[in-house]
């Protein structure tokens, strides 16, 4: 039996330990993995717990993230309790195995420490391997802090195991600005964590010889439509699940999640849109702005990105007057994903904000909070004008000529 | 809101100064930051840590900061890093050299109108003699608990007991000799 570890009230964790000691909590009965820059230390202080006897399970050290998704996936067809970590080029090698976990509806965890895609080389934060996994077939859930990450990996197991939903779960927090940015974490006792997640029942479980069911079967043009289907609709049949995981876990820790976090939105004309650590500093710039330029302005996160909270996130904007999506991963060729989901959002509602998107902080670069004050002030101006008065898309603290697309037709 | 940048070469121990500053800060209930710019920085490259203590809770992930203190850990790079970067009137510098104050200050065109905000130490000398080993970041804290006065020393001893509990005791007590040794030796 694996010790328990006597945890403080408010420990001081980064992100990468406070999804550690989640795990650890968890009682996991396989990981495998293969560690990567940010999100190694996850990696590595499961396998020290292990290694000091505080964890029963099985760790399972593979020679690629392809391999380290694929024992993830046998392990829990088999009717275990799975979780691993990742980020950046190892999720990419992943990728062809999330499909495969999702569409035979294994319920693993997947910490994600968010990092830029190469070319070129870059180990610091950006959303670019968080979009990759977007139509994965996956739960992503957000922490925008360390605290959340501990408290979104509680919820996770909870979300993925429920039987109306089976599907794998991704925990994404920021590389190194969160991974690596210790914090004040209040962590549940571990027998608190373990009763909130509870024991794991699988279904279909291979290993249950009385009954023997088929994994991962083909299927032609015959149902491979009514399967992805059923996939589907289980991912959007999440979101009443989460709304209740969310409640149950409020009742344990006293901490409040929503599938969409909104700061100061009930008189706000100004909001702007954002993930992972950005969603705080945007609090930060959205505040200080209200108390010295009389800015009314706001900040919603998508504490959700999948299932994508179309419904909360209308809720949250259609009352504002001017948007900023802003998106932390290069759009290639398009507007950015936050800019197009949330604009499709807003569409469909009466009053229609203008929504314009601001692309920020590529591998690893800084956002301070000036640069977001003068997003709102441009959304500021949008509004007052009743159009959007800059281009549709710009590139903000990118050194060199100003780099901006489209104008509106607004007036013509 | 309180700020702290360090300055150190990967390996000197700021990362880990910047938490265990960080695990003591948290104990007095305030609350705390620490993070680092490095990440494929190899052992010996010039690095920035920080810290943020607050009351409120810390939502400002900026990377930018107008530091309170600037802690320097390692002799050299009060020469080649930009030390007085975004500093305000009021910070305080504390620079671990062999050097007396003046003739540190007597070579650093940019602390030279600064001089009654600098204070210094060798952290080297300290770490050496108490720790066997080069290791600035224990008796910078000590350094920094004197001239922050944020803590009292014994309190701040106490704490970091706590904080290094998993070592053998002999680490233990040598870390408490260089802090305190630094603490009286600052100025």
């Amino acid at each position: 039996m694996a010790e328990k570890i006597d945890l403080q009230e408010i420990e001081v964790w980064d992100g990468n330990y406070a999804a550690a000691q989640a795990m650890r909590q968890a009682q996991i009965d396989v990981v495998a993995a293969y560690p990567i820059t940010p999100s190694t230390p996850i990696v590595e202080g499961y396998a020290n717990f292990m290694a000091d006897g505080y964890i029963d399970g099985e760790f399972v050290m593979v020679e690629s993230e392809h391999a380290a998704m694929s024992g993830c996936v046998g392990a829990a067809a088999a009717g275990g309790r799975v979780a691993t970590a990742t980020s950046s080029q190892g999720f990419a090698l992943m990728v062809e195995v999330l499909y495969q976990a999702s569409g035979m509806r294994l319920p693993i965890v997947l910490n994600v420490a968010n990092r830029a895609l190469a070319a070129p080389l870059n180990v610091r934060g950006d959303h670019s391997d968080m979009y990759l996994g977007r139509d994965s077939g996956w739960v992503q859930i957000d922490a925008f802090n360390a605290q959340e990450v501990y408290d979104m990996n509680l919820c996770a197991f909870r979300v993925g195991e429920h039987h109306d939903i089976r599907l794998p779960v991704m925990v994404h927090q920021d590389g190194f600005v969160t991974s690596h940015t210790a914090q004040n974490v209040r962590p549940l006792s571990d027998d608190d964590a373990y009763k909130f997640i509870g024991e794991y029942k699988p279904m279909d479980e291979l290993l249950d010889f009385s009954r023997p069911v088929t994994h991962g079967a083909q299927t032609e043009e015959d149902w491979h439509f009514e399967h992805k289907a059923r996939q589907h609709k289980a991912l959007m049949d999440a979101r009443p699940v989460i709304e209740s995981v969310f409640a149950e876990f409020e009742k344990v820790s006293g901490r409040k999640y929503k599938r969409v976090e909104s700061y100061m939105i009930e008189d706000a004309e100004v909001i702007i849109v954002a993930l992972g650590s950005t969603v705080e500093s945007a609090r930060l710039a959205a505040q200080q702005l209200r108390d010295e330029e009389g800015i009314k302005a706001g900040v919603v996160g998508p504490r959700v990105i999948r299932p994508f909270p179309f419904d909360a996130i209308r809720d949250a904007l259609e009352n504002c007057k001017a948007i900023g999506a802003m998106d932390r991963s290069c759009p290639g060729g398009a507007l950015g994903m936050l800019f197009n989901e949330v604009s499709a959002a807003v569409y469909t509602t009466a009053k229609r904000p203008l929504v314009t998107n601001y692309i920020y902080g590529l591998g690893g670069r800084d956002l301070a909070i000036v640069d977001i004050k003068a997003i709102f002030r441009e959304l500021k101006a949008n509004a007052d004008a009743g159009k959007i008065t800059t281009q549709i898309q710009q590139f903000i603290g990118l050194r060199g000529p100003k780099l901006a697309f489209f104008e509106t037709r607004e007036g013509k | 809101m309180v700020e702290i940048r360090w300055h150190s070469r990967a390996g000197q121990g700021a990362v880990t100064g910047a938490k265990g500053l960080g695990d003591v800060v948290s104990t007095t209930g305030k609350q705390v930051q620490a993070f680092a710019l490095y990440g494929s920085a190899k052992r010996g490259a010039a690095m920035q840590a920080y810290n943020r203590i607050d009351d409120e809770q810390i939502i400002n992930h900026e990377k930018f900061m107008l530091p309170d203190f600037v802690l320097v850990i390692d002799p050299a790079l009060a020469f080649t890093d930009n030390i007085t970067d975004n500093d305000k009137s009021t910070t305080k510098y504390i620079v671990t050299t062999h050097l007396s104050k003046d003739e540190l200050v007597a070579q650093i065109p940019a602390l030279q109108d600064k001089k009654d905000r600098v204070f210094v130490l060798d952290c080297m000398q300290i770490s050496l003699d108490t720790i066997g080993r080069a290791v600035p970041n224990a008796p910078m804290l000590g350094a920094f608990v004197k001239i922050s006065g944020m803590f009292e020393l014994d309190y701040f001893l106490d704490r970091m007991k706590k904080v290094l509990s998993k070592f053998p005791q002999k680490i233990i007590d040598s870390n408490m000799q260089a802090i305190t040794r630094a603490y009286n030796e600052v100025k």
